[in-house]
């Protein structure tokens, strides 16, 4: 008996000696440099929205190489993990908590769906790991709680659908009418409602012809393109985007709607190279941000210029929106893994001191510099033009741009966008800068 | 009430005709599960992506011809020949190889081997088209546009839209009808429908008729998709869109019914481009709401037979 109980306590010593040794070890690993910097990344690989998830994912392969051929970050190669986000939130969670309880990535970048993005921000406050907003566009995130491990780095739906209706105000205030045609989801109904509630105080009196929120993934949209045509709206807005918008377009261009209303598309850009000719010109376009491959005065232009060129290269298509949002998330955590190593003295930031070099961060872009305010949201400056066709491109791209500057069309820290856009005043017009050249 | 018809005569007109090529497209998918139910007795969930593939097939050949710089008249016979390449080769493929092994099993096995089937093509189209929206609207363009008088304006349609899309519907409805009602082979298929047993104890070759049946619906589903092709952007996805109406459609008409399923897709053609006008917010759920409503008076479906239980 004594025997085996000695045997037993030199065994739980021995365990945990061994445990104490291995916990030192990891612990001190952890503040040394990683052999490898792992990324979590959750974008769509298949369904619908993999028209944008896949080109994204193409995008941070093409440049984390690059990266890692200049040396990594911090000295360190980078590892994307990607993760599927199309089967849904339940499973996205799981993966959040796979990938870093099990990967054991260092940061993750999530998602296109704001739904995904709601659901993985309580995450990151949960396990404390810092969590980029890549490319989703809810304002719900940063205005009905504090994040303080998630930091968008782009622009978000607020900014995104009010550039668009000055723009329009700007080039065609005298329209009665509008009609709106938006997928039957979170992203069609919340822009309609900023949309709303910016139209009635800048422009009081407009009258909402039809309110049309078609089946999300829908594949034909004849019959309401027979009511729009019937109804004769001045302005059709449509915030649709992929599949749904090329569908949409193709069968308004072939019933003539171009030519009796004025659309308003904010997130088009990625389909025009589809559309090519099929899409008319006269029309108002966005990018959701400033990142056109066309911008006339890019803040570094032979940076754009590499990356559009490269990514032809490598995968001959334009890069569209989403991989400009993925460039901007890469840039910013190469500018906060620089920041956070800098004021550690040249050690490897932890969770927490890389958090707090997100917060405040402004990095470059090709196009321009983005700030990220103290919420976490990032400050992108929206560029919206008219469709227009050059020589340049098979497709068409905007003319006539108008770049707006983030803050002005961005929602003050702390207030709510619907409450902010409903207070604002006619006067708020004279804000709208003039078209830049090019 | 009479007050509000007179007042929306005319945008009831327009609806009419959207509904009817609305009911053309959601016929020429879900007559083919219908047919493929009736005789194999298998709810395949594949078939959304034999109508995606046959979108694809459609375009890609129509795009080849295009770059040849064929006629554009050519854009329809493109639309055939992908039809007819996925009913001869992927149908009897995928009957041979996989459903003939599952004949007979429990439900849910059928459902599983067919879902599975349906996430490997999904891939398959991923693999081969990619992501990005993909379109060919040469046959579309071919036709232009008939302007519609409405009031003192007009509103233009695509003669593609209110003609070969309808056109090609009913031809099939009645083709199909005269094929199973007025053909040897035919009538060989409804009695291997109406009890497989008693049709091979009389010498009928069930299996032969099963991969013929198969094979021939996956080539209606195909040209489901060849038909919309011209009119949509093919993206990853549309196969699942596809497949859930073609099921409350299916559902609606009962088992095996042809015609059936013509009138149900006409009900809910009609009824979601009526909603589109009068009632937007419940276009997405009137198949389903004439789909509990017909269910709930006649559970067999519209078209259904009451069938006593085998012990």
């Amino acid at each position: 008996m004594t025997d085996a109980v000695t045997r037993r306590a030199a065994m739980l010593g021995a365990g945990a000696t061994a445990g104490s040794l291995l916990f030192a070890g990891s612990g001190a690993k952890a503040q040394g440099k990683p052999s490898e910097l792992r990324v979590g990344i959750t974008t769509f690989l298949s369904g619908s929205a993999s028209v944008f998830g896949v080109p994204a994912k193409q995008a941070a392969e093409l440049l984390f190489e690059e990266v890692n051929k200049a040396g990594g970050i911090g000295g360190v190669p980078v590892r994307p993990i990607f993760v599927d986000e199309a089967p849904g939130t339940d499973h996205l969670v799981g993966e959040f908590r796979r990938l870093v309880q099990n990967e054991g990535v260092q940061l993750i970048f999530a998602s296109i769906s704001s739904g995904s993005c709601l659901a993985c921000t309580p995450l990151s406050d949960e396990m404390k790991k810092t969590t980029v907003l890549w490319d989703c566009g809810t304002q719900r995130i940063f205005e009905e709680g504090q994040h303080p491990y998630a930091f968008r780095t782009q622009g978000y739906g607020t900014p995104e659908v009010l550039a668009p209706l000055l723009y329009l105000l700007k080039h065609k205030p005298d329209f009665r009418t509008l009609a709106v045609i938006n997928q039957d989801y979170a992203w069609g109904r919340d822009s309609w409602e900023l949309w709303k509630s910016a139209m009635d105080v800048l422009k009081p009196g407009v009258r909402v012809v039809a309110e049309m929120f078609p089946r999300f993934g829908a594949t034909d949209y004849s019959t309401e393109v027979t009511r729009l045509l019937a109804a004769r709206p001045d302005v059709i807005l449509s915030t649709s985007w992929g599949g749904d918008l090329v569908t949409l377009l193709r069968q308004a261009a072939e019933r003539r709607l171009f030519d009796r209303s004025t659309f308003v598309l904010p997130v088009c850009e990625p389909s025009l190279p589809t559309l090519g000719r099929t899409m008319a010109a006269g029309h108002i376009i966005g990018t959701r941000g400033d990142h056109w491959n066309n911008h006339p005065s890019p803040k570094d232009p032979a940076r754009l210029k590499r990356f559009v060129d490269a990514y032809r290269a490598k995968y001959n298509d334009y890069p569209i929106y989403p991989c400009h949002h993925m460039a901007q998330a890469i840039s910013a955590t190469q500018a906060a893994y620089a920041k956070a190593i800098a004021a550690k003295g040249g050690g490897w930031p932890n969770d927490a001191e890389l958090a707090a070099a997100f917060r405040g961060l402004t990095f470059d872009t090709p196009t321009s510099s983005i700030t990220l305010r103290e919420d976490g949201q990032g400050l992108e400056d929206q560029i919206v033009g008219i469709s227009s066709f050059n020589a340049q491109y098979p497709f068409a791209v905007p003319k006539d741009m108008i770049l707006f500057p983030a803050a002005m069309v961005s929602t003050p820290v702390g207030r709510k966008s619907v409450d902010w856009l409903k207070s604002l005043t006619p006067d708020f017009l004279n804000q709208i800068p003039a078209p830049i050249a090019g | 009430m009479a007050d509000w018809f007179t007042d929306n005569s005319l945008l009831l007109g327009l609806a009419l005709l959207d509904g009817l090529a609305n009911a053309a497209l959601i016929f020429m998918v879900a007559v083919g599960l219908n047919l493929v139910f009736g005789v194999l007795r298998i709810v395949n969930v594949a078939h959304g992506s034999l109508f995606a593939i046959g979108a694809y097939a459609a375009a890609s050949i129509g795009m080849f011809f295009a770059a040849r710089g064929l006629p554009p008249w050519m854009g329809y016979v493109a639309l055939v020949l992908a039809a007819v390449a996925i009913g001869a080769v992927l149908g009897p493929l995928i009957e041979r190889l996989l459903l003939r092994r599952i004949y007979g099993h429990e439900d849910v096995l059928q459902l599983l081997v067919t879902f599975a089937l349906f996430m490997i093509l999904e891939d398959v189209q991923k693999l081969v088209w990619g992501v990005q929206p993909v379109s060919q609207d040469a046959p579309l363009k071919f036709l232009g546009t008939v302007d519609i008088p409405f009031g003192e304006d007009v509103i233009p349609f695509t003669a593609y839209q209110l003609f070969v899309i309808p056109g090609v519907a009913v031809v099939t409805l009645l083709g199909l009808a005269w094929f199973l009602r007025r053909t040897l082979t035919g009538r060989v298929i409804v009695a291997v429908t109406t009890d497989k047993e008693a049709a091979t104890a009389m010498g009928i070759d069930a299996a032969r008729i099963t991969l013929l049946t198969f094979s021939f619906g996956a080539g209606l589903a195909a040209l489901g998709g060849a038909l919309a092709s011209p009119t949509l952007a093919l993206v990853p996805g549309i196969g699942a869109q596809t497949i859930v109406l073609s099921f409350a459609v299916v559902a609606t008409a009962g088992l095996g019914q042809i015609e059936g399923a013509a009138l149900t897709a006409l009900l809910i053609g009609l009824g979601r481009s009526i909603a589109v006008y009068f009632a937007p917010e419940f276009e997405v759920v009137v198949p389903y709401l004439i789909m509990v409503a017909v269910l709930l008076v006649r559970p067999q479906g519209l078209f259904g037979v009451i069938e006593t239980r085998r012990v």
